[in-house]
């Protein structure tokens, strides 16, 4: 009774069914099995990115003919001087929000993960809830926290300091940014971290406080260099998330409806934006992806070229 | 005998003054991660000038209902929200049935090319997906897709963390002897995968929908490039739009309706925090 209709719920190969092994019916399935990410991906993922180096080339407004231009497209965006910003806006913003949010992660996870802690479970939940929330919603509140007579600018002249301009200032905007970033991505962070630190068995710290080994020690010379493919897996990731920073720009400047190209914030993925879908510019936009990608790449192995060379005993350095 | 206690603490004990410490700046910590969403409801049900008092206002009011009024004056918050869950389940429904049968596959079937396909699976998701953002929209031009929901949905049908989830929790999950003997049996591969297998990996499966539930309902940059008709808007587009606003920003409207967006996601986080984070971090931990 099972035969026939287990044949017919892996239809495709039923009838070659008596053509094929039962190696080549299960290799046959499983090819099946994986497909659809595959041809999803061809589409929709891999096809449109090399279809966009290939676009870096042409000058297209999406509707009419394309026109081959060579390397102007990239002339065109490196003589833009807002490209040059948003590229710098991109790397210092990503500065920013990354290095200070990963090492203070770390320190967060070696709390949590201290015997100290009895609450590790309330306290992780807590640490975790910002990631949850969307950068949209994100941006939104703190565009409250971040206005001109907002709570923080509060905070900062009632400790005697200077108000700051948050949503004009050039150094205002990528401060309040790269505070979004972090507020959404510390906990996160601090949380594959921790679970790094409980992946370290504890009989090394019996052992090494056997041979008085103090926390200090313990720290820079069991913990981080235990901890370092953690420590690449998140700056890694955050590196790359980084160079795609978009929507807490678009959002927190798009308000009063001045558009997202200010200067103060304008990032690498918002001038790709504009460029086609507010001007039109499909060629330039398709060039700044281009780069885009190459800085991905270079950061992302400069990411591990750092953290291989920091190796052994000079681990102690976070970043 | 005070001394034989103190044999038996270990030598680095920390005292009542370090432990108050302790506790004050992890304290400190997560009154930082949740504030903000304190303040979202304080903002949110105080009247407009409420995030510009000084010194700030802390205290949650009366208005949220009038605030959230003005949101429904103004936009179809509730037609937002619907399709977000429109597209949100569906996505979600699709990307859990294809992972968990591609995980399966590479989980527990021999084929060539088994190891270089799989590695070529967890490359894929480094490659930042804003990077063929054009040509997407071209692709869903030329298929007739702008402004439907086809353009949200049909990419994201499948990822590349599924897989690598699903196949993690499979290999150790579902026991080859079960396989085999539904094979003995006279069992096709998928009335096995169907009767056998998932039901032994539901666990994996439900947290996987709930990310990735979470993931399609926060998107934004696709949605915007996507969607041009306010009829289609998904919630975070309406709720961005509520933010371009010419004359004053309505602070309590913008945060009650921000409220209102997140915290549904916020119970279900709550509820399921357990799966929710080892899923989120499974990436880290495994690689």
């Amino acid at each position: 009774m099972a035969e026939p209709a287990a044949a017919a719920t892996t239809s495709p190969n039923m009838a070659k069914r008596s053509l094929l092994s039962e190696r080549g019916r299960s290799r046959l399935t499983a090819y099946l099995f994986i497909s659809p990410f595959f041809i999803l991906f061809a589409i929709f993922g891999l096809y449109p990115i090399l279809f966009t180096i290939y676009l870096s080339f042409y000058k297209w407004d999406a509707l009419g003919p394309m026109k081959y231009v060579g390397f102007r497209n990239y002339e065109l965006i490196t003589t833009d001087p807002t490209f040059w910003i948003s590229f710098s806006n991109t790397l210092i913003m990503g500065l920013m929000g990354t290095l200070p949010q990963v090492i203070v992660a770390l320190f967060v996870a070696v709390m949590l993960n201290s015997a100290l802690n009895k609450y590790k479970n309330i306290f992780r939940i807590l640490y975790f809830m910002p990631n949850i929330t969307s950068i949209v919603a994100v941006t939104l509140v703190f565009s409250t926290m971040f206005g001109n007579n907002g709570m923080i600018n509060w905070l900062l002249t009632s400790t005697g300091l200077d108000s700051v301009p948050f949503n004009s200032g050039w150094w205002g905007v990528k401060i309040a940014i790269s505070t979004m970033v972090m507020w959404r991505w510390m906990g996160y962070n601090a949380i594959i971290f921790l679970s790094g630190l409980q992946s370290i068995p504890t009989d090394i710290y019996e052992a090494s406080r056997i041979d008085g080994a103090n926390r200090r020690q313990q720290m820079l010379f069991i913990t981080l260099p235990l901890l370092r493919p953690f420590i690449l897996f998140v700056t890694l990731v955050s590196t790359i998330g980084a160079l795609q920073l978009f929507t807490e720009p678009y959002v927190f400047l798009g308000q009063s409806g001045t558009g997202s190209t200010r200067q103060e914030g304008v990032t690498m993925v918002t001038y790709l934006y504009n460029e086609a879908f507010k001007n039109g510019f499909f060629g330039t936009a398709a060039a700044t992806a281009v780069l885009l990608l190459i800085a991905t790449i270079l950061f992302s192995l400069l990411n591990m070229i750092i953290s291989s060379r920091m190796g052994g005993e000079s681990g102690g350095k976070k970043a | 005998m005070s001394t034989a206690i103190m044999s038996k603490r270990k030598p680095d004990e920390p005292g009542l003054i370090s432990r108050v410490l302790f506790y004050l700046l992890l304290g400190f910590g997560a009154v930082l991660s949740v504030f903000p969403f304190y303040w979202m409801f304080v903002v949110a049900s105080n009247d407009k000038t409420a995030a510009f008092q000084i010194p700030p206002l802390l205290i949650p009011g009366t208005e949220f209902f009038n605030n959230f009024s003005r949101v429904l004056e103004r936009t179809d918050f509730f037609k937002a929200l619907i399709n977000s869950l429109i597209v949100s389940t569906t996505v979600t429904l699709s990307v859990v049935f294809l992972c968990t049968l591609a995980g399966y596959a590479f989980a527990k079937f021999e084929f060539p090319l088994k190891k270089t396909l799989f590695v070529f699976v967890i490359g894929t998701m480094l490659v930042p997906a804003q990077l063929g953002v054009l040509p997407l929209y071209v692709i869903m031009a030329k298929l007739q897709w702008i402004d439907s929901y086809k353009a949200l949905i049909v990419p994201g049908m499948v990822n590349a963390f599924g897989i690598f989830w699903m196949r993690q929790y499979i290999s150790s999950a579902v026991h080859s002897e079960l396989i085999e003997a539904g094979r003995m049996d006279g069992g096709g591969h998928f009335r096995i995968f169907w009767n056998i297998a998932i039901p032994v990996v539901t666990p994996a499966m439900a947290t996987l929908g709930i990310i990735n539930f979470m993931n399609v309902w926060n998107d934004f940059f696709w949605p915007l490039v996507v969607l041009k008709n306010r009829e289609n808007y998904t919630i975070q587009i309406a709720l961005q739009q509520l933010f371009t606003n010419k004359d004053g920003l309505d602070y309590g409207m913008i945060m009650s309706a921000t409220f209102a967006a997140t915290l549904p996601l916020l119970i279900v986080f709550l509820l399921f925090s357990r799966w929710v984070i080892s899923g989120l971090t499974s990436g880290a931990v495994k690689s």
